[in-house]
């Protein structure tokens, strides 16, 4: 729909938000951090932030691929389904070739691999084929899906111990979540500061515009799902290390999660406007909700319910914030 | 309604165009499909086995009722709560009937309502809170699944009334289940409200260009509100029903009709920009879907294959329906 909002009362709150998107989903993150500070204060311990890290880093690195496809306007209904297939392959390469060192290795690379030739399928199928993007990428995450299956029919395989203990593990008295967050902060700023990054959004914000002005649209969404499609393999990394096992099933639920989290973070659905480091904030913010939810000792048969209208408020709540900021 | 068929020249023309018709290529499709079945494991296309399969999309169908109206409605209009109202409906309908068909009434009229709350709510978010549809379901999905969890530890899941499942599988006129008669009851009163009404011309109104219909007076945010209540009533008949199908519910039975009543409404015709398309062609769709479905069951393939010839078939139907026009400069 054309924004009929007029572009006059910019307050000073509101020329911070354009610049940085993802403000007001970090004030709800210090929010939900004081919450959980007050009614478990040792949550806020470095040990228990290091356990939600680790807990939520898959989560984290989906809401990012999710991110990818939403800058140009498209959405990734499959996003999860790539990570089960990835989880389920990385297990069954590591289980094939012995479980070492160098067969994690291996097998975490060819994960990247297949994770990066189901973005590129999905890229040529929405963009290429110019399907719609909701129902295509549902369609082809029933294929990925089957194939997981193929993989590995039933749960269970366990992980080597090389790897879990990696992933668990401390390096020089630092968790090793920390050094993955760090690595991947570093090339989130690379990829952020990348011509491509821009590229996306303006694709998004008006594919016709950006067409004339001479981008290759088509090549861009490709792009942006491919990305799309690494992160999605870099998140089942980050849950195989956290289960320690391999499920055809465990991505599934996690794709409608990424969305819910890339729009916590403050990108617009509709394309052209937001930024990684929201979708990272709107990952960690379902994390802490799910949390506090537990913390505040809520009965068990309530929690998900709980969950669940505290997320769809604080998707609300953001979205007004962001959009009278906008006005 | 459709602005984009081209004055045809030639009687070949003509031709063509009326194949390319989405409700056309559907019902080619079907047939086809039909006798692929039968050819695959004869008795496939057997009236008893005809009609099993029209039950089931019946079910679909109805979902992709108020799918397609909240669709057709424009703005990104789109609902995945649906599948949270089929499961919440049908528990909530087998404990009030509890396996007594006294309570049938009663339990239609629970469903109902609650179906329209969640619609209403859905409705009163995406137009005057001005969260994009598809953000408001997810969020509603969320909630709805958080409730079953709670209804689910509170109450024991109760059970279909004989008289709901004898209306479901049971011949009742001419040898068809009333759900079958009760799907094309829908058809009708949706071709009826869409094509007759002033409700309907409001719809495809605000769905092609809401600015317009709003500068003319319509009144825009009523309609879309009572498109999504339409949406939460038909999910919740179709959770009624789904419960007089399978005797009793279980956890989260209805997760199932979310994205695939979405896709019944896109290969019937209506793409998801909304304003054009109509029920009939989602009808189609849905009897389509189905019809695939039981197609790789019947073929001796294991789960996983099944699953992907499904999703690469989707893949090859979408083809065939509103791809979007190239860029032009």
């Amino acid at each position: 729909m054309s924004n009929t909002a007029t572009q006059t009362s910019t307050g000073g709150l509101g020329r911070l938000i354009r610049r940085y998107p993802f403000l007001p989903a970090l004030i709800i993150l210090v929010l939900l951090l004081a919450l959980n500070g007050v009614f478990e204060p040792r949550s806020l311990s470095f040990r228990s932030m290091t356990g939600l890290v680790s807990t939520y880093l898959a989560l984290m690195m989906l809401a990012v691929a999710q991110t990818y496809v939403v800058f140009s306007g498209d959405i990734d209904l499959s996003a999860g389904s790539i990570v089960s297939l990835v989880n389920v392959s990385v297990i069954a390469l590591m289980q094939k070739w012995g479980g070492d060192g160098f067969a994690v290795i291996a097998a975490c690379l060819v994960g990247a691999l297949i994770g990066l030739a189901c973005g590129l399928v999905n890229g040529i199928v929405v963009a290429g084929l110019r399907l719609q993007a909701i129902v295509a990428t549902f369609a082809t995450s029933i294929f990925f899906t089957g194939l997981a299956l193929t993989v590995l029919p039933v749960a269970g395989t366990p992980a080597p111990e090389a790897y879990w203990t990696t992933y668990g593990g401390r390096f020089f008295g630092i968790p090793f979540v920390l050094y993955a967050v760090a690595a991947v902060a570093i090339l989130l700023a690379i990829l952020m500061r990348m011509r491509l990054t821009t590229q996306m959004l303006a694709v998004g914000d008006d594919q016709q515009a950006a067409f004339q002005t001479g981008l290759p649209v088509t090549a861009i969404r490709i792009k942006g799902y491919v990305f799309c499609g690494l992160f999605a393999a870099l998140a089942a990394l980050c849950i195989t290390g956290d289960t320690a096992s391999g499920d055809p099933l465990v991505g599934g639920k996690m794709t409608l999660y990424s969305v819910a989290a890339v729009v916590l973070g403050g990108s617009a659905l509709a394309g052209g406007f937001g930024t990684v480091t929201g979708s990272l904030i709107g990952a960690l913010i379902i994390g802490l909700i799910n949390a506090l939810v537990f913390f505040v000792g809520t009965p068990s048969e309530w929690q998900n319910f709980v969950q669940g209208l505290a997320i769809l408020l604080a998707l609300m709540a953001g979205i007004l914030v962001s959009r009278g900021a906008r006005a | 309604m459709s602005t984009d068929a081209l004055p045809s020249r030639s009687a070949g023309n003509a031709a063509l165009a009326f194949l390319k018709k989405p409700l056309v290529v559907a019902l080619i499709l079907i047939v086809l499909l039909l006798a692929v079945g039968e050819w695959l494991s004869p008795g496939f296309a057997s009236p008893g086995q005809i009609l099993r399969l029209l039950i089931v999309a019946a079910l679909l169908g109805i979902v992709a009722a108020g799918q397609n109206l909240v669709i057709l409605g424009g703005r990104e209009g789109i609902d995945l709560s649906v599948g949270g109202i089929v499961s919440l409906a049908a528990i909530l309908a087998g404990n009030v009937m509890n396996g007594a068909d006294g309570g049938i009434l009663p339990a239609i009229l629970v469903c109902v309502i609650v179906g329209a709350l969640f619609g209403l709510i859905n409705g009163v978010g995406v137009t005057l809170l001005r969260i994009p549809p598809l953000v408001m379901t997810l969020g509603m999905l969320g909630v709805l699944q958080g409730l079953l969890v709670v209804i689910r530890n509170g109450i024991p899941s109760g059970r279909a009334a004989p008289g709901l499942s004898d209306f479901v599988v049971q011949p009742f006129l001419l040898g068809l289940p009333g759900i079958i008669w009760l799907w094309l009851l829908i058809g009708l009163a949706m071709a009826f409200l869409l094509r007759r009404t002033v409700f309907g011309y409001r719809v495809y109104a605000i769905g092609s260009n809401e600015q317009a219909a709003f500068m003319a007076g319509m009144p825009v945010k009523t309609t879309r509100v009572a498109l999504f209540m339409l949406s939460g009533v038909f999910a919740a008949i179709a959770g009624m029903c789904l419960l007089g199908y399978s005797g009793s519910s279980f956890a989260n039975v209805g997760e199932q009709y979310m994205l695939p009543s979405i896709i019944a409404v896109v290969l019937g015709g209506t793409p998801l920009s909304g304003g054009k398309g109509g029920y009939t062609g989602t009808m189609a769709g849905a009897v389509l879907l189905v019809l695939l479905q039981s197609i790789l069951t019947t073929v001796h393939i294991d789960e996983a294959g099944r699953q992907m010839v499904f999703g690469a078939t989707l893949v090859a139907l979408m083809l065939f329906y509103g791809r979007a026009k190239a860029m032009r400069g």
